[in-house]
């Protein structure tokens, strides 16, 4: 969490834990803090403060913002209506995807180029099909960083008149929104805020129905109390963000490209995924042939370096990061860093130090010399 | 033979080389290709048995890393599980 997210929190937990819902004193304080958050929140996303809403998490957002457009288009006659979605989007679109595929919704899948791009054509191609009620295309990917062509797919949804749901969780408070979407998810703590705050928004002019109980929170569409001391954290963080925007780009990028360069140097037998120049800054993918990606975490993390993997022997499912599967890139031996705002010069080249002799290490260990010279 | 029936040569005929990695998880099967390949002769089939499903996507992935061709991928009858074929390109 950024530090002035952190305190943030702590100020209003001492001022604004009261219902925003209440006519008291208390109540209608927290009720105008939280119009001000959402306000501020609209005017970071170029949308109106009645467009916003805020969810529990970014999780939740996402799946309220696909299952609420699936429902409003639900038809007696006409059926349940048909969904694209792109192969690399986060699981928690995939699974709202397959929760609505359970009630009848068809579902289409669609693949991506190596880097992990959309293919253009083929989502344009899906869109395009007969009652198909809504479209969900990523802002950026969350795992290998590879920025997608919201624009192109966001003029193929509004020539054929279907909504575009973005995710925009990976790249909001990072780079500007895209132009072009109908309804749009982001989470705070991917930002730099506390935990337990998502973003939806709505247009106006999209059709939405609450898929949840009646209730009458947030413009009726997330039932229960809001977390107003986490949302006003949330804020003071993309606030802090957006300003930073420019100069952290260009920091992180020229860090994890540090990384991207010298680690073919470096390492033998290493493959860099996603696009090199239209990515998150932050973010660098890569599977090292031979290893196994859950061993080379925990070397790495006793080494002090906190990495992600996108390995099968990683997961808890025991399968392969879908995103790299849909990218037909290797998914073994796969470390995913994810640079944090503060990140100092000298931790990236001490992690580029010890990475070598790790992977030499781990290589050695499991008797994979003739496997070097074989392939 | 019906257009229907046909099978490209390398799905019918047996490969030079089986390497069974059932049970092994990755890096493990393709650890194995990796170490067998050079075994046959260049342009001879070898074949890797696995039920790993990272190998779904590693074996062609690593074929396409190292320059070999990868042919396909079947069901195998008697498990679950797959078998890929590679053509030893070089």
């Amino acid at each position: 969490m950024r530090p002035v997210a952190q305190d943030a929190l702590l100020a209003a937990l001492e001022d604004g834990w009261a219902d925003p819902a209440r006519l008291h004193r208390e109540g209608r304080q927290a009720r105008l803090l939280l119009d001000q958050s959402r306000e501020r929140v609209a005017a970071a996303f170029g949308c109106r403060p009645d467009e916003v809403s805020f969810a529990s998490s970014g999780t939740q957002a996402v799946h309220l913002a696909v299952l609420g457009a699936v429902a409003a288009r639900r038809s007696a006659t006409r059926g349940p209506g048909h969904v694209v979605v792109s192969a690399v989007e986060h699981s928690s679109v995939l699974n709202a995807a397959a929760f609505a595929e359970d009630a009848g919704t068809t579902v289409t899948i669609t693949g991506v180029d190596a880097h992990g791009r959309a293919d253009v054509e083929a989502f344009g191609e899906a869109v395009r099909r007969d009652r198909t009620v809504l479209a969900c295309l990523q802002s950026a990917n969350h795992e290998v960083g590879t920025v997608q062509p919201v624009p192109e797919i966001a003029e193929a949804c509004r020539a054929a008149r279907v909504p575009l749901f973005v995710d925009a969780a990976a790249s909001a408070g990072r780079m500007p929104v895209p132009e072009g979407w109908s309804l749009l998810a982001a989470s705070g703590h991917k930002w730099g805020g506390p935990p337990g705050v998502g973003i939806m928004a709505v247009r106006k002019t999209v059709r939405w129905k609450a898929p949840l109980p009646a209730d009458n929170r947030e413009g009726k569409r997330v039932p229960g109390f809001p977390n107003l001391p986490a949302i006003l954290a949330a804020v003071i963080a993309l606030e802090a963000a957006d300003a930073d925007q420019d100069a952290a780009d260009r920091k992180l990028r020229r860090l994890t490209g540090v990384i991207r360069e010298r680690l073919p140097e470096l390492v033998a037998d290493c493959v860099v995924h996603g696009d090199p120049v239209n990515a998150l800054a932050h973010i660098v993918t890569f599977s090292c042939l031979y290893i196994d990606g859950e061993a080379l975490v925990i070397e790495l993390d006793k080494a002090g370096f906190s990495v992600s993997s996108g390995s099968a022997c990683a997961s808890d499912t025991e399968q392969p990061s879908h995103v790299l599967a849909a990218m037909g890139a290797l998914t073994h031996g796969n470390v995913r860093v994810s640079l944090p705002a503060d990140t100092a010069e000298d931790s990236v080249i001490a992690f580029l130090d010890v990475l070598p002799d790790i992977v030499s290490r781990l290589r050695g260990s499991v008797g994979s010399a003739r496997a070097r010279s074989g392939g | 033979m019906s257009p229907r029936d046909a099978k490209p040569a390398w799905a019918t005929q047996g490969p030079a080389l089986s390497i069974d990695a059932l049970g092994k998880k990755c890096p493990m099967p393709i650890i194995m290709l990796a170490e067998r390949i050079g075994e046959v002769p260049i342009g001879d089939v070898v074949e890797v048995l696995a039920d790993d499903p990272a190998t779904r996507t590693d074996v062609p992935a690593w074929c396409g890393l190292k320059s070999h061709e990868f042919l396909g991928a079947a069901d195998i009858a008697e498990a679950t599980g797959w078998a890929f074929r590679v053509r030893r390109s070089y």
